[in-house]
């Protein structure tokens, strides 16, 4: 596990910019990271693991039961929309209340943006899979958007696991991995991603460095 | 999407009122190799779409017998300058109809102060 930085941060919408250099729109997401505390610092001697817990948000003092703000106390925040955990081996260099800002990520960077997406509920296999359906015409008899054949006669006699067929599609996490930062502007709190992010806009959404960087984790150790 | 006027907003390029009737020169920046120079598209505005950073509108002209259409993003870099040349006293946002007339018949009448 190497080092790794993160941030939570609640998606406002898309917008497009233009590259200064290119003049060509680029299409951004634009995401709000402020306020993003840490609420706690886990380390292999008490946890096993070590990460730093985030804590984003804010909502009205009731909203949180008293365990929940029990924690939060402890890491002097006051309020918290949601926690999520980053693994990173430098979790010690962080410290309890410390305000986390999207000046981690410069321009250029390469992120992976997880997030719980749009929920579609109960989708074809059209939808859900890009199956291609079954003929428009031909003598197709009412079934358009069917999957067509699930396997075999006799042998095997029965319709293999993982077979892709209709059922619950979207609202689950999703993580889209090695999108650019486009800016990164601390001192109003929005980060710049270049093209889409999972969820709606509104959602909460966590920002980590690129696994697929190498070159990003290797600026990070050093 | 009023969450991202502050994002949108200091980008925004200011440019004279025009909408849909009126005939603009448009200045394109054009990059050929190093070089940078200008290049004029002066036609009629045939619509106005879209809001904040992505508003973009169309200009028609016929050149050479031939008509032109060209969209351009409102805030593009790529727009150096856009001059209105002459104020057209229509009834619609979009003058797709221009497209079917020629000649006399695609005129314009011009707005009367």
């Amino acid at each position: 596990m190497a080092t790794r930085k993160g941030i939570l941060g609640e998606k406002l919408g898309m917008t497009q910019i233009f590259d200064a250099e290119t003049a060509r729109a680029v299409p951004v997401t634009v995401l709000r990271t402020s306020p993003c505390r840490v609420a706690q610092v886990r380390s292999p001697e008490t946890d096993g693991y070590s990460a730093v817990q985030l804590a984003f948000g804010e909502v009205r003092p009731g909203r949180i039961n008293k365990p929940e703000q029990g924690h939060l106390d402890a890491a002097g925040v006051q309020s918290a929309r949601t926690l999520a955990e980053v693994r990173t081996d430098d979790a010690a260099e962080y410290s309890l209340g410390q305000e986390i800002t999207c000046s981690i990520f410069g321009p250029g960077d390469r992120v992976d943006v997880t997030a719980t997406s749009k929920g579609k509920g109960f989708s074809g296999a059209m939808k859900r899979h890009n199956f291609k359906g079954l003929s428009a015409s031909h003598g197709t008899h009412r079934v358009h958007r069917s999957p067509g054949a699930i396997g075999a006669c006799a042998t095997p006699a029965r319709v293999f696991k993982g077979t892709r067929m209709a059922g619950q599609y979207g609202n689950a996490r999703v993580t889209t991995l090695n999108l650019e930062v486009v800016e990164a502007d601390a001192e109003r709190g929005l980060l710049m991603v270049k093209g889409a992010v999972p969820g709606p806009a509104g959602g909460v959404v966590l920002v980590r460095s690129g696994v697929k960087s190498r070159k990003q984790a290797g600026a990070a150790n050093g | 999407m009023h969450k991202l006027d502050l994002i949108e907003r200091t980008r925004l390029r200011e440019h004279p009122d025009f909408g849909p009737g009126d005939t603009v020169k448009v200045h394109v920046r054009i990059r050929e190799g190093g070089r940078e120079r200008v290049q004029v598209f002066q036609g009629v505005v045939i619509s106005r779409r879209g809001g904040g950073l992505r508003e973009s509108f169309t200009v028609r002209k016929v050149s050479f017998g031939v008509g032109v259409e060209r969209t351009f993003p409102l805030h593009a870099p790529i727009i150096s300058e856009i001059e209105v040349v002459t104020r057209g006293d229509v009834r619609r946002a979009k003058l797709y109809y221009l497209r079917d007339r020629v000649g006399k018949a695609a005129k314009i009448k011009e707005k009367r102060q």
